[in-house]
């Protein structure tokens, strides 16, 4: 029993686990630091935990193998910055910030839930706890209007979407009696009894469920505002964690159901996909708010994300799994600049605030230079590879098409990002009396920041050994 | 293994320069100074001891991300040689420019004009294509930092167009290179970016002309190329003296490279097929720039559209796609990288000097600085083709090679010869004859001025009367590159 099942699932208890100590931690005395400190201990020790423990199937419903490992391993990673960026945040703002450690790890272990689930009972479960945690993560700070704002309307729209969800669930099972993954590829690929009427909608439904999840267009009207009004590091979760277990688990539906074989579900992907390229690059052109243009780019590169998704094989597998780890870096990263420059009453999130940062911080303006360039896509950043190996991947399956949209829509894209740039870059002026300046240093969150940018540059000159480790995670899983 | 060092010295320079300029900014342009005359050396040490062993003079291949066969592997021939030489030349004298206009962020700007070196050298020596794009990629961001932070009033504008302009057309050679990869791919069942296993690559027609088109379209937005041509003009009427001259002197020979490097060893016939398109394009753009340069106030903006009238001409010789007409081109990107960046140079100094970049407001400066513009002078005559300068060599070449298959395209092209005449005459009537309106008592030449500007004289002279080195290493290049010439 303890090795059977146990060992396997250490990674996630470790995470559950650790957030049933913060709370009885903070039942017997209140402090943040404290709090911080156990978080930070579980995340680690789930994400040391990824590297020992035996690959199993748990039941029918989760799979621990090499790709939900890697998954776990990175979403564990990306939850310990975001929990470090979090303690510089939270410790200069009203009300108490442990319990916020509490959902972080109840929403992270969500996440975790999604990308070792190969069936529907599970995809609904994790869903549901990375939404229920994230819902108040959005509103936590209570006394304010747009954090509320944001989490009133995430809860609305996350619900509804849930029910689409659950539908489609719902008619799939109605046609094929199962709600296993590989099982409905062999239901698919014999093809026997199938209703398309029932399977295909169902289907449809449920990638509506995802998509909305992933901010794709055309769900993706929540987005800009949740990432507005959400608290910075925050908006680095929905960003990062939310939408990369979300993606692992599309991964993992989209190849052992062989969704490919549908040809009318690839034309859904390919319309999904150039809508969110089209729709997230060209909405972030008119925008002003730093966090709104991230918003519409994150969604813009799920669509990128999802082309490579397209593609399918090893190569498309690949990529996808490249470009999340990417896009987690580079995402991770730009929200770091955020929160480190947020003044305590309000975020940093109007371009203003950034206008001459080099004159003023000259580090922390490349940082994000070296973050933003990478959304772009521009060599020595981890970004221009994951570009690079979706074009291949593309190239490879002759989606000629799709890369050409990729191409036209980022080209689009970088007119916003070097807007930012530019004014990172602006000789001081008027401005420069109105700009928040912060005499406060955030050690921790600066070193999470020269970190990722390290990582961005080391995996956008040698990706090999990261290359080499998603090989395995995907072998796995085709 | 010596032609990483070339670039990790201008890199590690880079870094060095940065990291001291705070404490002494002096030192830091020492540095650079120093970082790029230790590459010159190399270099030319390279080419004393090699340049008769083989095709090429050094050579360094690793494996470098082995999952899709990309290799590290720089390569130098003959041609790469000539134009590293011109690059580093053209660098040391940007430094040298900048020693008094670039006062803000002195460290930040010695830094990127060491990696645009390096991204140049890069481009010149790789033979891994997607080592090729990586590096052609890395140019970009060092100049879009070096227009958009000490340029004029409009930088930003004219930072973006640069790079959106280039980005594109960047990611469309990108296209081809993995096109021609799969390609590749499926013929042979071997994954690589290789040039020489890349070469004679079976491609239908189609294909071929579909995957030459996306690398023609980053070689003609850089060259640049009529109708691609728009950034140039509003690049160089904001950027500083320096960056002009790479943007104008430097760029342009990256995309003259690649189109004898790649697009004719690479796709002999569908290059072939498209060369009287190319052609047109390259006399309307040698017209219409000579045309624009008539009308222009403003003297970056008049210098901008000269030098795309004369890398039309660079254009116009390669793919003519004979022995005369590609030794002339190659010598017109040389002899055009000098002559156009000591004219940036020369505006530069007048700028420095009267405060302004519109020709309207200089005029009679013969009176006050008489060497400053006897050199003007002289590079306007050596930009209009004076024989006796290295321009002159290569227009001529170009237009004898052009002339014994195209005649007609060498009757037009030799008209932009003649409107070469007008632009620079007018230029040298308007800002140093007439009367001194203004009265102004401006100091000469200083003595580091009066240096780079004498090297650059006597070089494009040397090149004028004596242009047989450059032609005698580059035919040992050219022996080596398939289909460059029938």
């Amino acid at each position: 029993m303890i090795s059977g099942y146990i060992i396997p699932s250490l990674p996630l208890l470790l995470v559950a686990g650790t957030s049933v100590v913060v709370m009885l931690a903070v039942a017997v005395r209140r402090s943040h630091s404290v709090a911080f400190g156990i978080t930070l201990v579980g995340l680690a020790a789930s994400f040391c935990a990824t590297f020992f423990v035996p690959v199993r199937q748990l039941g029918i419903l989760l799979t621990i193998d090499r790709y939900s490992l890697f998954f776990i391993g990175l979403i564990a990673a990306a939850a310990m910055a975001v929990a470090v960026l979090a303690h510089g945040y939270f410790a200069e703002r009203e009300g108490n910030k442990e319990e916020f450690y509490i959902l972080l790890l109840v929403a992270t272990l969500g996440a975790m839930v999604l990308a070792c689930s190969s069936h529907f009972v599970s995809l609904f479960l994790g869903l549901e706890v990375l939404s229920i945690g994230l819902y108040s993560l959005i509103g936590y700070l209570r006394e304010r209007a747009l954090p509320v704002e944001a989490g009133i309307k995430y809860l609305v729209l996350a619900a509804s979407s849930s029910a689409f969800l659950l539908f489609g669930i719902a008619l799939v099972y109605a046609d094929l009696g199962t709600m296993n993954f590989s099982r409905i590829a062999q239901m698919a690929t014999t093809g026997a009894n199938l209703h398309y009427a029932l399977l295909l909608p169902g289907v449809v439904l449920i990638l509506t469920g995802i998509g909305f999840k992933l901010a794709l267009a055309p769900f993706h009207m929540w987005t800009p505002d949740i990432y507005q009004g959400a608290p910075a590091p925050v908006t680095a979760f929905v960003a990062t964690i939310s939408k990369g277990g979300m993606f692992a688990l599309l991964l993992r539906y989209f190849s052992q159901s062989r969704l490919d074989l549908f040809s009318p579900v690839l034309v859904v992907f390919s319309i999904i996909a150039i809508a969110s390229m089209f729709a997230g690059n060209l909405l972030a052109l008119f925008e002003n708010n730093v966090k709104r243009i991230l918003a519409y780019s994150s969604i813009a590169h799920m669509g990128y994300v999802l082309v490579a998704l397209e593609v399918g094989g090893q190569a498309g597998a690949g990529a996808v799994i490249f470009y999340l780890v990417a896009y987690f870096i580079m995402t991770l990263g730009a929200f770091a600049v955020v929160t480190v420059l947020s003044p305590r009453e309000r975020d940093a999130d109007l371009i203003d605030d950034y206008r001459g940062l080099f004159w003023r911080r000259p580090w922390l303006a490349l940082g994000f230079t070296a973050m933003l360039l990478s959304l772009a896509g521009i060599p020595l950043t981890v970004g221009f590879f994951g570009k690079f190996y979706i074009i291949a991947a593309g190239a490879a399956s002759g989606a000629w098409a799709l890369l050409l949209i990729l191409v036209i829509t980022s080209t689009i894209g970088l007119f916003y990002y070097l807007r930012v740039v530019v004014a990172l870059f602006q000789k001081q002026t008027a401005t420069e009396a109105t700009a928040p300046t912060r005499p406060r240093t955030a050690p921790a969150a600066t070193l999470i920041l020269v970190l990722l940018t390290l990582v961005l540059v080391w995996l956008g000159v040698f990706p090999s050994p990261l290359l080499r480790i998603i090989q395995t995670a995907i072998h796995t899983l085709l | 293994m010596i032609l990483l060092w070339l670039i990790v010295v201008l890199i590690g320079g880079g870094i060095l320069a940065w990291v001291v300029a705070r404490a002494a900014p002096l030192l830091s342009r020492w540095i650079s100074v120093v970082a790029i005359l230790l590459d010159l050396a190399l270099t030319l040490y390279l080419a004393v001891r090699n340049l008769n062993t083989g095709p090429w003079l050094a050579q360094t291949d690793w494996d470098w991300i082995p999952q899709f066969g990309i290799h590290f592997h720089l390569a130098m021939d003959g041609l790469s040689l000539l134009l590293v030489i011109l690059t580093l030349f053209i660098g040391l004298l940007a430094v040298f420019v900048s020693w008094r206009e670039i006062t803000a962020a002195v460290g930040f700007y010695h830094f990127n004009i060491l990696c645009i070196l390096a991204g140049i050298l890069g481009v010149f020596f790789s033979l891994d294509l997607f080592l090729f794009y990586f590096s052609w990629e890395l140019m970009l961001v060092p100049m879009y930092f070096l227009i958009l932070m000490w340029g004029r009033e409009h930088r930003a504008r004219a930072a973006i167009k640069f790079f959106l302009f280039t980005q594109i057309s960047g990611l469309l050679m990108l296209i081809a290179i993995l096109a021609l990869y799969i390609a590749h791919y499926r013929v042979t069942g071997i994954y690589t970016f290789e040039y020489a296993e890349l070469l004679g690559t079976p491609l239908s027609p189609l294909a071929s002309m579909c995957i030459m088109l996306g690398f023609f379209a980053a070689f003609a937005v850089k060259l640049p190329v009529f109708p691609f041509h728009t950034w140039l003009p509003d690049a160089c009427a904001e950027a500083s003296t320096g960056t002009n001259m790479i943007l104008a002197g430097l760029l342009a020979t990256t995309a003259g490279y690649g189109m004898i490097r790649f697009l004719f060893p690479l796709f002999p016939d569908a290059t072939r097929t498209f060369a009287p398109i190319a052609m047109i394009l390259a006399v309307i753009g040698i017209l219409y720039g000579a045309f624009l340069a008539l009308s222009q106030t403003n003297l970056m903006r008049l210098l901008a559209y000269a030098s795309i009238s004369h890398l039309g001409f660079v254009l116009l010789g390669i793919f003519a796609s004979n022995a005369l007409s590609v030794q002339g081109a190659v010598m017109t990107m040389i002899a055009h990288g000098i002559s156009t960046g000591a004219l940036f140079l020369v505006a530069g100094l007048l700028e420095a000097r009267t405060g302004s970049r519109e020709l309207n407001s200089m005029s009679g400066l013969w009176d006050t600085v008489p060497r400053l513009s006897g050199a003007g002078l002289f590079f306007a005559l050596a930009s209009l083709g004076l024989p006796g300068m290295g321009d002159f060599i290569g227009e001529f070449l170009v237009l004898l090679g052009t002339f014994r298959g195209h005649l007609i395209f060498a009757v037009i092209a030799a008209c932009g010869v003649l409107a070469a005449t007008f632009y620079a005459l007018r230029f040298v009537q308007r800002a140093f004859h007439g009367s001194n309106v203004r009265q102004l008592h401006l100091p000469d030449l200083a003595m580091r001025e009066g240096f780079v500007l004498g090297i650059m004289i006597v070089a494009l002279l040397w090149l004028g009367f004596y242009p047989q080195p450059v032609f005698h290493t580059f035919a040992h290049a050219a022996n080596h590159l398939p289909a460059l010439w029938r």
